[in-house]
C-alpha cells in the first residue's frame, strides 16, 4: 500500500471516518418526522413489572439551509404514558434531547406518546421535526458493562447475570400470556352465550308476533264483517 | 513545503493505517441493534421510517399488523437512491432480509392509504447488523472457553425463545381483537335484527289493514 497517491488516500479516510460514526451511532438509529402539533403515539404491550427506557433526540428542519439542524436548544417535547386502565403513568416535558423510564405495574397495552408544544417551530415555517427514538424494554434496559463494573463480575459472571434476565422475562411473558388467554377465553364464551340467548330470544319474539298478527288481523276482518 | 519527502511518507503511513482500520472495521461484527415499535397508523395515513446503515451490514425488516380491518398494510423499503428493494401490498405479516449495497438512509413506509375508516395497529421490527456485544472491548483474539461458548448459545437460544414469544403474543393479540370485535358485533345485529323484526311485523298488519279500509274513506287516510 506505500505509495498511494493524495485523492485516493483521501478516500480511504472518508470511508473509515463515516464508518466510524455509523458505528459510534449505537442504537438510536430509527428516526421519523413530525409535524408541529402531530401526536405519535406508540404501543408497548407489557407484562407487569417491567422497566421500559425510552430516549429520543430532536432536530429540527431549518428552511432556508434546507437540512437539519444537529441540535436545537429549546425544543421540547411532551412525552405521556398511559397505562392499559388509561391511567396517566408518566407525563413529562423534555427538552429537545431526553430520557424517560417507567415501570408497569398492570399487565398490557402501554400507550407512549411524544408530541412536540414548542412554539418556536411556527417561526421555521417548515414545521418538520426529525425525531430519533429508540425504546428498551424488559431485560434490554440493563447495562451489562456498568454492572459489570459496579459489582466487579468476571466475563462469565456477567454472562450468567445476563442469561438469568433473559429467563426472567420469559417467566414474566409467560405469565403475561396466561392472563391474556384468560381474557380471551371469556370474550369467547361470552359471545357464545349471547349468540344462544338471542337466537332463543329471536325465535319467542318471531312466535309472539306471528301469534299478535293473526289475532289482530282475524279480530279486524270479523269486525268488517268479512269473515 | 518544508520536508515534501517526509509529509508523503507520513501521508502514506496514515493511509496505510486508514486501509487497517477500515478492514478492521469492515471484520469485527458492527455493533447495530433492533428497533421494535408498535404504532397506530390512521386510516388513509402513511408513516415512514428512515435509519442510516453502512455498507454491507445484514439488515431484515419484519413486520405484521395487529388490529384493524381485514389486518393488512401496504409496505416499501427504499435505499438511499430512492430503488425498492422491496414493496407489497396488503400484506398482514411478512420478514425481508438484505444486505445493504451502499452507505446511506434507508426508508420504509407503511400505508393505510387503501381504507377509509379502519386504523390500523401495526408492529414492525427492524435489525440491523448483529447485536451489540456484551463487553464493550470484545474483539476476541483468543478462542472461547468451553464454559463461554455454552453461555454464548444459551444467550442465543434464549433470544429466540423471546423472538418466538412476541410473534405469539402478536398472534394472540389479533385473535383476541377479531374475538372482540364478532362480540360487539353479534350484540349490535341481535338488537338490531330484533327491533327490525317488530317494526317489520307491526307494519304489516297495518299496511293490511289499510288494503282493507273503505273506500270512501282512502283519500282522507294519509297512512298508516
Amino acid at each position: 500500500m506505500a505509495g498511494v497517491g493524495a485523492g485516493p488516500l483521501r478516500a480511504m479516510w472518508q470511508q473509515a471516518l463515516l464508518l466510524l460514526a455509523l458505528c459510534t451511532t449505537g442504537s438510536r438509529g430509527l428516526y421519523f418526522h413530525i409535524g408541529e402539533t402531530e401526536k405519535r403515539c406508540f404501543i408497548e404491550e407489557i407484562p407487569d413489572e417491567t422497566m421500559v427506557i425510552g430516549n429520543y433526540r430532536t432536530q429540527m428542519w431549518d428552511k432556508q439551509k434546507e437540512v437539519f439542524l444537529p441540535s436545537t436548544p429549546g425544543l421540547g417535547m411532551h412525552v405521556e404514558v398511559k397505562d392499559p386502565d388509561g391511567k396517566v403513568v408518566l407525563s413529562r416535558q423534555y427538552g429537545s434531547e431526553g430520557r424517560f423510564t417507567f415501570t408497569s405495574h398492570t399487565p398490557g397495552d402501554h400507550q407512549i406518546c411524544l408530541h412536540s408544544n414548542s412554539t418556536r417551530m411556527a417561526l421555521f415555517a417548515g414545521g418538520k421535526l426529525r425525531v430519533h427514538l429508540g425504546i428498551q424494554v424488559g431485560e434490554h434496559t440493563n447495562n451489562y458493562p456498568e454492572i459489570a463494573a459496579k459489582d466487579k463480575l468476571t466475563e462469565l459472571q456477567l454472562r450468567a447475570r445476563q442469561l438469568l434476565d433473559q429467563v426472567e422475562q420469559i417467566q414474566k411473558e409467560q405469565d403475561y400470556q396466561r392472563y391474556r388467554e384468560e381474557r380471551f377465553r371469556l370474550t369467547s364464551e361470552s359471545t357464545n352465550q349471547r349468540v344462544l340467548w338471542w337466537s332463543i330470544a329471536q325465535t319467542v319474539i318471531l312466535i309472539l308476533t306471528g301469534i299478535w298478527q293473526m289475532r289482530h288481523l282475524k279480530s279486524f276482518f270479523e269486525a268488517k264483517k268479512l269473515v | 513545503m518544508q520536508r515534501p519527502g517526509s509529509a508523503l511518507r507520513w501521508a502514506a503511513a496514515a493511509g496505510r493505517w486508514g486501509c487497517r482500520l477500515l478492514v478492521l472495521l469492515l471484520l469485527v461484527p458492527r455493533p447495530g441493534g433492533a428497533s421494535e415499535i408498535t404504532f397506530e397508523l390512521p386510516d388513509n395515513a402513511k408513516q415512514c421510517f428512515y435509519e442510516d446503515i453502512a455498507q454491507g451490514t445484514k439488515c431484515t425488516l419484519e413486520f405484521q399488523v395487529i388490529t384493524g380491518g381485514h389486518y393488512d398494510v401496504d409496505c416499501r423499503l427504499e435505499d438511499p437512491d430512492g430503488k425498492v428493494l422491496y414493496k407489497e401490498m396488503k400484506k398482514q405479516y411478512d420478514s425481508f432480509t438484505f444486505t445493504a449495497s451502499k452507505n446511506g438512509t434507508y426508508k420504509f413506509c407503511f400505508s393505510n392509504e387503501f381504507s377509509t375508516f379502519t386504523h390500523k395497529t401495526v408492529y414492525f421490527d427492524f435489525q440491523v447488523g448483529e447485536d451489540p456485544p456484551l463487553f464493550p472491548s470484545e474483539n476476541r483474539v483468543s478462542a472461547l472457553t468451553q464454559m463461554e461458548s455454552a453461555c454464548v448459545s444459551i444467550h442465543e437460544a434464549l433470544k429466540s425463545v423471546i423472538d418466538y414469544q412476541t410473534h405469539f403474543r402478536l398472534r394472540e393479540a389479533q385473535g383476541r381483537s377479531r374475538a372482540e370485535d364478532l362480540n360487539t358485533r353479534v350484540a349490535y345485529w341481535s338488537v338490531g335484527e330484533a327491533l327490525i323484526l317488530l317494526v317489520v311485523s307491526i307494519g304489516q298488519v297495518f299496511l293490511l289493514k289499510s288494503f282493507f279500509s273503505d273506500k270512501r274513506t282512502t283519500t282522507t287516510r294519509v297512512g298508516s
